[in-house]
């Protein structure tokens, strides 16, 4: 029997999107959104970029309140889950109209991520960039002229850093790893962007971890000292499990998920960034932070649920980062250890046990989407066929 | 405020009216108009608000860029000569009463 009742935890795009395809699938039962911030769901990926430069908030909602009615979907902002009950399959939670519960027959975990907070003292005068109240926070804090320190440098870090600049502030970016953007990028094109932020006149500290912040700065590993009047806390994300983890749902970095999105729990799914699912190419479990994983997620969970069936998920992945006018479009996924070749100029190909892993480009979308196409599932994702492709 | 009819693959026509400098895109979504779906939120990063831009305005909208030629080629519908990312065409008085055909898909 197909579910009647499907409860989603988390209203951002990837949650969003699983109310969205459970209609346009013809799932005609009940569906709650539930989600902790006020006010319609939004897009995150702006609030580093364009919504900095020019602060219009309406448009970041993802759709207005006339959705929720035609589609009926029962929206619930500023609404917290505090506990998942398994045996009664139920939720509880606290937000307008206080403590309550709500049954599910099947329950969709989209939480993503918060802020990773590392051991650093004085952290509370940090800024943070991940909701859009922090983004308006920053936007103030940025209209008088400014030296900014950022603790990070990966993409919202470096994102920031770039808007930072043109606005005219100083800015200094600490980052703890000896390359920017490590976690993401190929060290090849970690360089790309170190040499572009330097040509921009940000100051990169690498290889160089933050210790303490106060009102006048940040002090750093090697007992210098980054005079900054604010700083930005983007030091990376952790997922947001705690509700799995005490519903006994099996968590390794992220909640566990088989390759239909479903946890240890037949009744939960997750997806995007809270989820740690196998990767379709090399089998291994990957936690990924992008809109894509979320809304590719989001489209199988629903499908699965609406039609009670679906094939196994095998989307390719792929990121972006837009920093000033450098377009960094990743296709497929590298884990740690791959190695890399230079094909041009702002075009790196990653490589691991399987082949072809990831291609990496600066301002070069014909690339990005030859590479998107060869790493799909029956593409032939070899180094010779992205040079047939995109030197033809 | 600028005008813009979105017929869909079946034939269905939505109107609706958008401020100036707002994308064909972003009038749709925020409207709530079923066809158009916007993923990346208007970076070029994915090909799913492609548009057939309508016969009679072809020559106003401007020819579309390289880079979202290249990004069409993601697009799951047929791409033809009329074909564009509504996130790059921004609405300005030159635009009203612009009309669009949406694709069968987008995904």
């Amino acid at each position: 029997m197909s579910p009647s009742r499907v409860v989603i935890v988390g209203a951002g795009q990837g949650g969003l999107q699983a109310a969205i395809s459970l209609r346009q699938n013809g799932f005609d039962g009940a569906i709650t959104l539930i989600g902790a911030e006020p006010g319609l769901p939004y897009q995150r990926p702006p609030l580093s970029k364009a919504y900095l430069l020019e602060g219009k908030a309406e448009a970041l909602t993802l759709r207005p309140a006339s959705f929720f009615e035609s589609k009926q979907v029962t929206y619930l902002p500023d609404t917290r889950v505090l506990e998942i009950d398994r045996g009664a399959c139920e939720v509880r939670l606290d937000g307008v109209g206080g403590d309550r519960r709500l049954g599910y027959d099947h329950l969709i975990l989209a939480t993503g991520t918060r802020n990773m907070r590392p051991p650093i003292d004085g952290l509370e005068h940090a800024f943070d960039l991940r909701t859009l109240a922090d983004a308006g926070r920053l936007r103030e804090a940025l209209a008088a002229p400014r030296r900014i320190a950022v603790i990070g440098g990966g993409f919202i870090g470096l994102e920031f850093a770039a808007v930072a600049r043109k606005l005219g502030h100083e800015v200094r970016v600490i980052e703890a790893a000896p390359r920017l953007m490590a976690r993401a990028v190929s060290p090849a094109m970690s360089r790309h962007f170190e040499a572009w932020h330097r040509a921009q006149g940000v100051a990169l500290h690498l290889g160089r971890a933050a210790i303490g912040v106060d009102a006048a700065g940040v002090a750093l590993d090697d007992g210098a000292r980054v005079e900054a009047d604010f700083v930005l806390l983007a030091a990376g994300v952790r997922p947001n499990t705690e509700l799995a983890d005490t519903a006994g749902l099996k968590t390794v970095n992220g909640v566990c998920v088989d390759a239909q999105l479903l946890s240890s729990d037949p009744a939960i799914s997750a997806l995007g960034d809270c989820a740690s699912f196998p990767d379709p190419r090399s089998g291994a479990m990957v936690r990924l932070e992008s809109v894509q994983a979320a809304t590719d997620h989001a489209r199988l969970i629903a499908a699965r649920i609406a039609k009670g069936a679906c094939p196994d998920y095998a989307a390719v992945p792929w990121f972006w980062s837009d920093q000033g006018d450098q377009k960094l479009q990743i296709a497929g996924f590298a884990g740690p250890g791959a190695t890399e070749e230079v094909v041009a100029d702002g075009l790196v190909a990653r490589f691991d046990a399987g082949g072809l892993a990831a291609v990496e480009t600066v301002n070069n979308a014909r690339a990005h989407m030859k590479a998107r196409r060869l790493l799909a599932p029956g593409g032939a994702a070899d180094l010779a066929a992205l040079k047939d492709a995109i030197f033809a | 405020m600028i005008k813009v009819t979105y017929v869909a693959h079946d034939g269905t026509e939505t109107v609706i009216e958008a401020e100036e400098g707002t994308s064909v895109m972003q009038a749709a979504v925020s409207n709530d108009v079923d066809g158009i779906v916007g993923e990346c939120g208007g970076s070029m990063m994915c090909a799913t608000c492609h548009c057939y831009v309508d016969e009679a305005w072809e020559a106003r909208t401007g020819q579309r860029s390289d880079d979202e030629d290249e990004m069409l080629e993601g697009a799951a519908s047929e791409v033809t000569e009329r074909s564009r990312l509504s996130c790059q065409i921004k609405l300005d008085p030159s635009l009203d009463g612009l009309v669009v055909h949406l694709p069968e898909e987008q995904l």
